[in-house]
């Protein structure tokens, strides 16, 4: 860059200095941009390595689970990879009786302000104790502040475990919609 | 700057107007010409491209060091995990890591270039005084660069190297020990080494050389290029031809080479990064960086009262003499062949360090015994390196917390512990010879199984020599709950 003013300090054959000057911006650019590729690649490592990594959690053995005929809290272990850390907590979810084969989970976040959702076996209904929402044994919601139903969680079954895959749901609007 | 910045003739160019706008402005062009128009007397040489090699190696190693900052910290707990991450799991991270760790053997080789050069040349004569030990204060500032980058990873060899490095210290008369203790900051090697070791590489030794790049360029301009060896080193009546552009195009392919001889290098045969250092073992034989061999081969060679007069004496002497070396060699004689005591004593150096390096890889391969432990080495770092990255479990995370938080856990803890269990089903129920591992017992029985056969053995258990529980029902679900979390 800096050499491009130089063109004129020597009037003396100022083409042979340019061609010589051309030569070095071409082939400096070159092997500049080469190493620059794995710098910026090292640099901007964290914007290729997004929310990507599928962290499925252990519910427990699929057995415990199929004669189920009411909703069960379960809780989870999540692993949370914070780039070369875990942090593991612990949190819960609801483990529905099966329904066509099909084992549902659901968040215990209330979708209106984020309280625990409990089960009240009584009244065989979810109730939220913060503002009395209240949600159906299928976490269908019935009444109250809550601006839609449970959120239902991604659940699959390996090696005869129950796993689901614990996230996170925006609040106060009707359609669930994933947390980054 | 004799040449004032005159009106350029006009013209259209986009380039021309640019350049000329920002000349009125800052003077670029008389800075420009006094950088690049330097004139060299006897012309343009390949003999005189090591000190542009060694800058350009210097920016290399700052672009990759501030690139590996990014991601490292300076804590012995966490820096072997972080250089594992940059080395497995980041983005070309292997290999900026290697440009940077090869670069300072670059940095090495180059500097005994240059001085080799500058000494056949006899380019130190004549009023150059200060140039000369502007660059034996970089190389010894380079030298700490090389002793202090060596410790971050934290692996066995940055550890037990570091630990060797940090005991000569104490062998220097009178304030051996205070001064050991201060670079270490404390009696053993631990996380404040780190820390201060992690300070002088990243802000105090850069810094320095930074600042004493700059006079050593300022010297070496002051003082004007030497030129060849026929040149009068003080008064140069040789022809010359400016710096630009063809000791300038010299310089720049001679940096191109460096940059690719490196990353050819840190492509083909990436640094390695050996286990995390572990203090406790005892069987690990630390070695230094290839350039540190001779002096730790010599090292072998004394005992006893020797070590002080042949480790710390006889190095600071050489030095001493080695930076005196344009005060006692003042004759303005520069043809090599008539200096035989300078150059002679340089190539005698040469051998002398060359020779004890040759014979501290020979003697580490020649014992078998000792030859099979650096093999082992060799193959640990390699197995280590192909293993998968493994995260650092948090501080305060769930495993380590659960046995603090919950008190049945603690207390089934100490249950186990008391029942003799650990003997012979091993701490935290690792299992041992004598008995199978306890951890993942949680998933095999519920909890009502795992209490019977806790009461009841079954055969199998009997025969391994496993005997009947007898605990209070308290007792008996505290060394479950125990047991369930095991993993």
């Amino acid at each position: 860059m800096e050499l491009n003013n130089q063109i004129n300090v020597t009037p003396k054959a100022p083409e042979r200095r340019s061609f010589v000057l051309a030569l070095f911006a071409i082939s400096g650019a070159t092997v500049g941009a080469l190493l620059a590729i794995p710098l910026i690649r090292f640099v901007t490592y964290p914007l290729r390595k997004s929310a990507t990594d599928e962290s499925w959690s252990d519910v427990g053995p699929i057995g415990d689970f199929t004669t189920l005929t009411a909703p069960v809290a379960k809780t989870i272990t999540l692993e949370r990879r914070d780039a070369w850390q875990t942090t593991s907590s612990q949190t819960a979810v609801y483990v529905l009786p099966s329904k066509d084969g099909q084992l549902r989970i659901l968040s215990p976040i209330c979708p209106h302000l984020g309280c625990s959702v409990r089960w009240d076996e009584s009244q065989t209904k979810f109730i939220c104790p913060c503002h009395a929402g209240s949600f159906t044994a299928d976490g269908d919601r019935i009444s109250g502040p809550p601006p839609r139903s449970m959120d239902t969680l991604e659940a699959k079954v390996e090696d005869g475990t129950l796993k689901v895959r614990y996230q996170y749901f925006r609040q106060l609007v009707a359609t669930k919609e994933e947390m980054a | 700057m004799t040449n004032d910045p005159t009106p350029k003739p006009k013209s259209d160019s986009v380039i021309e107007r640019m350049d000329s706008w920002l000349d009125e402005r800052t003077g670029v062009d008389a800075i420009l010409h006094e950088s690049l128009d330097e004139p060299i007397h006897g012309g343009a040489s390949w003999a005189y491209i090591f000190g542009s090699g060694l800058l350009f190696l210097f920016v290399s190693q700052v672009i990759t060091g501030i690139c590996l900052a990014l991601y490292y910290v300076p804590s012995a707990d966490h820096a072997h995990t972080v250089v594992s991450y940059i080395v497995k799991e980041v983005t070309a991270g292997s290999f900026i890591r290697s440009i940077h760790a090869y670069g300072s053997s670059g940095i090495i080789i180059l500097l005994l270039l240059h001085i080799g050069q500058t000494i056949l040349y006899g380019s130190y004569k004549g009023r150059r005084e200060l140039l000369w030990l502007s660059g034996c204060i970089l190389m010894a500032l380079m030298l700490g660069m090389a002793f202090t980058g060596y410790l971050l990873p934290w692996d066995e060899k940055a550890y037990f190297a570091t630990a060797v490095g940090t005991n000569l210290m104490a062998e220097v008369p009178w304030i051996g020990p205070i001064l050991q203790k201060l670079v270490r900051g404390g009696d053993q090697m631990g996380t404040l080494t780190l820390s201060r070791f992690f300070v002088l590489h990243v802000f105090v030794l850069p810094g320095l050389l930074i600042a004493f790049i700059c006079a050593h360029v300022f010297f070496f301009r002051k003082a004007g290029a030497a030129g060849p060896i026929k040149e009068d080193p003080v008064h140069p009546k040789l022809p010359s031809v400016p710096f630009y552009p063809r000791q300038v195009a010299m310089d720049a392919i001679f940096a191109v080479v460096l940059i690719g001889i490196l990353a050819v290098i840190a492509k083909t045969i990436p640094m390695d990064l050996g286990p995390a250092a572990n203090p406790a073992d005892t069987h690990f034989l630390p070695r230094p960086e290839w350039y540190y061999r001779p002096a730790f081969q010599w090292l072998k060679y004394l005992s006893g009262r020797w070590s002080l007069v042949g480790g710390i004496m006889l190095p600071a002497l050489l030095a001493l003499i080695f930076a005196a070396a344009p005060f006692l060699d003042r004759k303005l004689e520069r043809r090599p062949w008539r200096r035989p005591i300078s150059v002679g004593a340089f190539f005698l150096f040469l051998i002398a360090y060359t020779s004890l390096g040759i014979a501290s890889y020979r003697d580490d391969y020649k014992d078998p015994s000792m030859a099979a432990q650096m093999h082992q080495q060799d193959a640990d770092a390699k197995a280590f390196m192909n293993a998968p990255f493994v995260p650092e479990m948090a501080a305060g995370s769930l495993p380590s917390a659960l046995t603090a938080a919950d008190p049945k856990v603690a207390k089934g803890l100490v249950l186990f512990q008391a029942g003799s269990c650990n003997v012979c089903h091993g701490e935290a129920g690792i299992g041992t010879a004598i008995a199978g591992p306890l951890t993942g017992v949680a998933h095999k029985y519920t909890d009502p199984q795992l209490l019977a056969l806790l009461h009841a053995p079954n055969d199998k258990m009997v025969h391994g020599g496993m005997t009947p529980t007898t605990l209070s029902p308290d007792d008996l679900e505290a060394l479950s709950a125990y047991l369930n979390q095991l993993h």
